[in-house]
Parts: C-alpha cells; structure tokens; sequence
C-alpha cells in the first residue's frame, strides 16, 4: 500500500501555525496522542496541486530544538525521525511571524540545518504590513536558501503557492538525509545573530510604529483597569456557563430518560435491561450532561486562546499564584473548575512546565464545583436555619460561602506541601511571549471545540461507562429474593461494603446510611443526593423523595454535627468518577489520580471528623 | 566586566517607556531553563528593550518589549538584565 507523504508544519508559538493546519486541512483534521505522552497529534489531509494526497501534521509550536516542555520534545522528536509512532517527514512547513524575524529565523536555521525538505511560510504577512514592516520574501528565500512563500492563514491567502512548492519539493528524487544530532548542538547565540543579520537584510523599511496591541494593554495589564477587565470577563463567562448550560442539561437529562422509557417498553424485565437502562444509560446520560457546561467553558477559553488575551490573564495574576509556587498560568484551569473539575484539567495543558501542571491537576478538585452545589442546598437547608446575619446577608448563603473558602484555603495549602514535596522542583518561572491581538476567527475555535468535545467524549467516557457499569454490578447483585423486605441497595454487594465502610467512617460521626449513600456518589457528587433520598424513601417508596420531605427526614435521622461533617467531606472528598478519569487520562497512567484520591479521602476524613468533633464538643 | 556592567540599571530598574539597549545578562544568577527561555526569547547584548507594563498586586511581572516582541518576565529575572538607556 501507498503510504501519502507526511508534512510537518513546524514554527514558534504563535506564529499562527494552527491557523494555516486549519485553512490547509479545513475540517479533515484527527486529533490523537503520541504515545506515552499527553501530547495531542493533530493531523489533516490535503490534497497538492497536481492531486496527490499528503498527511499533514501539526507539530507543538516550539522555540527551539533543545526543547524544555514534553510538547517541545515531541516536535524535536518528531522533525529528528526519532518519535515513537511518527515516521520521519517527508518536507517541513516552518511557519515564521513575519512581523517577528530575529526571533522565528532562529528556529528556522536550525529547521534548515537538519538537512529535510523545507518552505518556509512567511505567516501574517498582512499584519506585518500594517506595522510598518516591508520585506523582502525572496531576499529571504535567496538568503535561507529555501523557497519563501508570503501567507495570510487567517484570510487563506498564499495557500495555493505554498501547495505548488510543496509539489516540488515532494517526490522531487532529492535524497533525504537522517538527520544527525550534531547538527542540533550549535550554540544558540550565535544562530540568533546569523537570524537577526538575515531578517535585517530581508527589511527593506521598518516604521516603529506603536502598535495598537500596546494601547490595548495599557489598560487590559493596567494595575487597576486590567483587573477591573479581568473579573468583568469572567464574571460573564461564569454566568454564561451556569445558565446556558441549564436548558441543553435539562434536555439531555430528560432525553436519557425517555431512552430508558424506551428501552423498558422494549425489552423483558432482567438482569440484561437493568444493565442497559440502569447501569450503561444512565452512567454515560450523567457524563454527557456534563457536556454543556464543558463546551460553553472551552469556547471561552478557546476565544480568550485565540485573541491572545490569556497569557495577559496570566500576567495578571501571577504574583498571586507564585506565593503557592505556581505560575499565572494555573489560574484560568483552577478558576474553571469551579464550574467542573474536567475542563479545568482538560485546560491545563496550556501550562508548558510539567510539575506545575501536575500541582494544579492535583488540586482543581478542590474547586468548589457545580455538582457540590445540590449537596450543600440539601443539607444546608435541612440544618442551618434561614435568619440573616446581616440585612442581605443570610446564615446558610453564608455557610455555602464559607465551603466555597475552605476549599480554597484547603488548595492553597495542598500546593504549598505538593510544590516542597512530591512536585518539588525549582519553578519554571513565568517568562512568556505576549501575543499580538487578533480578533479569532469562529472557524477555528469551532474546530477547536469539536476536538475537544471529542476527546471528552471517547476517552473519558470510555472509562466513565465502564466504571458506572462496575458501580451497577456493584449496586444490583446479588438480587433481592422476591418478598423480602431489604432494598435492593441493602442487599447488594454495595450495601455489603457499606457495612465495612461504616465502621471506618463511624469515628467521624457518619451512619451506615451515609455510607451507604457515598458509594453510588463515587459516579458523581450530586448523586449522593438521590442516594440518600433512595435510602431514606426505603420504608415508604410511595413518598416524596425530594424537596421537604427530604429535609424533615434528614434532620429526623442525623444531628447537626454529622451534618456538617458531611458538608466537610465534600469540600475535600474524590467523589467523582469524571474527575479522577480524566486525571488518568491528562497523567497518562493511574499513578497520580491514585495519589489524587489518596491524599484527597485523607483530607475528607480528617476535616470532618475534626468538624465532627469540634461540633460535639461545643453542644451543637 | 562584571563590575562596570554591575553598575548599569537592570531591566527591573528601568523606568517606563524608556528605550534601552541590552548591555549583560547575568546568567549565573537566572537557573539553566530560565537561561534557555531568555536566550530562546531573543536576550542578547545589544538588542533593544523597553519595559511597556507592570503587574499589579506588589512585586508582579513585569512586560517588556524585545525587538519586536512583547516578553512577560518576572521581576527577578528582569533583575539579571543589565541594561544601558538611550538618551531621548
């Protein structure tokens, strides 16, 4: 079988690399990973002008081939032939900033050195204009010694030159040579001056024009105003993402359960139907509702990526992040995981060092989440009594602030002892490239969300169906005799473990029903809700399960210490089989989501068995 | 060289929009990645510079323009850059 050339579109950040993938390939795009580590592969088809098919692939933007981020390895892997399932390209496209010469020609000499195929394609050439910048393309091409095609991406301006070239540069009969390391080693000062006398020789004229990126971030880095610009921004994102989401979660919820009607009416009652509607229905219903939510969080990201506006975010607050031993960088992944841990860690590979991504994976879950919120409303409102402290400032808004803070005080800490211990190591530092703005272009960002709206779906909820149908073993078998009195739940081989669960969480003043309610809530926290209500409504099923019913039960059956132990566990408790996926899934095994969940069930036993305690012994 | 150097402001120190060239960097004092990075950003003798923003919130980061990039960069590392102003 013919295999289609491969071509690489290597280049710095933010050289608009994406852009080109996406204007070259369109929608003809795979996102997959390289093997052993979480770095995405994004490849695409595209035809050349003559017909002949290529695979396209878009390696991690990079600085140069000494690389300092897994990301950055990947591209020198890749381009050096010596990346675990890549084949060695059969052409290079180095996409260079126009507007920025001295800086990308460095990287490109050292592209050209490696002895491939190269175009190179001088990106954003419009922009570059506008700045006052002249140039020269084929002074360039005359002084790189490769053909030098003008491109504007975002407008596909310059595509189909850059195809006729590599039309020729493909299949030409020139001998490819393996590139050796050797030709890596030279030393990167004297690169950057041979880059700065060619980009200088390729300048016809430069106006130091002020650019408009400058007047923009007087305010937006402004003390005041870019603070001021920053919680607008997120104050509307966070508002969105609460209520947007409601009305698709609705829907998919009310959905999943006309599909389990459906499934019902068509099949006989056993073990074969219960696994369907119970176990695999409801288990990836609970996952995709989480969908909404995720998308809406992403095109925000997405936007704020694309216009160039995170890493200013970032700047903003990384004093604030340092004090914890992390960058800037972390705030955005943890600011999101108050609406859903899963995207906030999704969202952390936009932190380049490795340890401080791991830090910030390792305490996103404790970001007061919207699943917590069903939780807390329902204890709160069944103990703490609803009398104002202050005017507009009432005792259980009060409460759900105070869990809010806790969880935060309780990262804040984390990341301390993580940053001196097992993610000890000296911080990378926060030392980034501040991107010009650009108004981002749908296209891209749709392609973007699709991606990562993919990525969710399979990988995650590969793993989240299967651990939902364990969780359904768990919770059905073995069957209640006909006529007996026990509840399924009771009976089953969860009920079991919640016999031995009860005696290690009866220190801190949990019952056996709240063990048993925790273990269907390992699939999500606000499960727990359900559980407890399905525990409760055993004697009499015909009751109200919900709203007051359940309040008055529950204050029937725990006292005011067990409850607010309870709200403490789950300020710090792993509930939630999502978040501890998707942690395998960003680390690339199951060691940290192991620690995860260790260190983060220590906490919650702690905590409330303290708050138990302290509750008992102040006569609460 | 290194006391004359020394004596030159550091990037840190270098008032707002005041236009200047890049004179040393200190390497020994930055950690072999932060070294890299700056290098990789283009940190070279005789390359201009200009600080354009700082961060709020006490000893943030500061943004400052490096040929015709604008580079974030922490204030200790700012402090490694030994810069000569230009007059006007």
């Amino acid at each position: 079988m013919n295999v289609a050339p491969l071509v690489a579109l290597v280049g710095n950040p933010n050289a608009g690399k994406s852009a080109l993938f996406n204007a070259l390939t369109g929608a003809r795009q795979k996102v997959g990973n390289y093997p052993g580590v979480t770095v995405e592969r994004h490849s695409g088809r595209l035809a050349l002008a003559d017909g002949r098919p290529v695979e396209l692939v878009d390696l991690p933007g990079a600085y140069s081939l000494d690389p300092s981020s897994p990301d950055e390895r990947v591209t020198r892997d890749v381009v050096t032939g010596t990346q675990a399932g890549e084949r060695l390209p059969d052409a290079l496209v180095v996409v260079v900033d126009a507007a920025n010469l001295d800086n990308h020609l460095r990287f490109t000499l050292q592209l050209i050195a490696l002895g491939l195929p190269i175009v190179v394609a001088l990106n954003m050439f419009d922009l570059a204009e506008r700045d006052g910048l002249v140039l020269d393309p084929a002074r360039l091409s005359a002084e790189l010694g490769v053909p030098v095609i003008p491109t504007v991406a975002v407008r596909r301006r310059g595509l189909e030159e850059l195809k006729a070239a590599l039309a020729g540069l493909i299949g030409s009969g020139a001998i490819r040579v393996r590139p050796s390391e050797g030709h890596i080693g030279e030393d990167i000062v004297t690169l950057q001056r041979r880059a700065r006398a060619i980009a200088l020789a390729a300048t016809v004229s430069e106006t130091p024009v002020r650019r408009w990126s400058h007047a923009i971030d007087s305010i937006a880095l402004h003390p005041v105003w870019g603070l001021v610009l920053l919680f607008t921004i997120l104050f509307v994102m966070f508002q969105a993402v609460f209520s947007w989401a409601t009305v698709p979660q609705d829907e998919i919820t009310t959905g999943f359960a006309a599909l389990q009607e459906l499934v019902k009416a068509a099949m006989p009652a056993g073990v074969l139907r219960s696994l369907i509607t119970d176990g695999i229905i409801a288990g990836v219903g609970a996952v995709i509702t989480f969908l909404p939510q995720i998308l809406i969080l992403f095109f925000f990201i997405l936007l704020l990526e694309a216009s160039g506006y995170m890493v200013r975010a970032a700047f903003l607050m990384d004093r604030m992040m340092a004090t914890v031993g992390l960058s800037g960088r972390a705030f955005i992944p943890l600011l999101s995981s108050f609406a859903c841990a899963v995207p906030g860690i999704m969202s952390t590979r936009t932190i380049e060092d490795e340890k401080d991504r791991l830090t910030t994976i390792l305490i996103a879950p404790l970001m007061t989440c919207s699943a917590r919120w069903p939780v807390y409303t329902l204890v709160i409102g069944a103990f703490i009594p609803d009398t104002k402290v202050l005017p507009f400032v009432g005792l259980q808004g009060l409460v759900m602030f105070a869990l809010l803070l806790i969880g935060i005080a309780g990262a804040y800490g984390v990341a301390l002892v993580l940053r001196k211990t097992v993610t000890k190591g000296a911080s990378s530092g926060f030392m980034m490239e501040m991107p010009k703005y650009q108004w981002p272009r749908m296209g891209d960002v749709l392609l973007g969300l699709w991606g990562r709206a993919m990525i969710f779906l399979k990988r995650a909820g590969t793993i989240i169906a299967t651990t939902t149908v364990i969780l359904w073993v768990l919770l059905s078998f073995p069957q209640v005799p006909e006529g007996s009195k026990t509840s399924q739940v009771d009976y089953s081989i969860a009920g079991r473990i919640a016999n031995g669960v009860a005696v290690v969480v009866k220190p801190i003043g949990f019952n056996r029903d709240i063990a048993l309610a925790l273990i269907p809530a390992m699939a999500a926290r606000e499960v727990a809700v359900a559980a407890i209500g399905t525990v409760y409504a055993i004697d009499n099923p015909e009751s109200d399960a919900g709203g007051k019913a359940m309040a008055s039960n529950l204050r029937k059956q725990w006292s005011l210490p067990t409850a607010l132990a309870f709200l403490m566990w789950f300020v710090f408790a792993p509930q939630c089989i999502s978040t501890i996926a998707v942690t395998r899934r960003e680390t690339n095994g199951w060691k940290w989501p192991a620690f995860m969940v260790g260190y983060l069930f220590a906490l919650a036993y702690i905590a409330a068995g303290a708050t138990y305690w302290a509750a008992v012994a102040l006569g609460l | 060289m290194s006391s004359p150097v020394k004596m030159l402001p550091s990037l840190e120190s270098l008032p707002q929009r005041q236009r200047a060239t890049v004179a040393a960097v200190d390497w020994a004092a930055l950690s072999v990645p932060e070294a890299r990075r700056l290098r990789e950003l283009g940190f070279d003798e005789g390359v201009g510079v200009e600080v354009l923003h700082r961060a709020a919130l006490g000893k943030g980061p500061i943004a400052c323009r490096i040929g015709r990039m604008t580079v974030a960069l922490r204030r200790a590392v700012a402090g490694a850059i030994h810069v000569s102003p230009l007059a006007g």
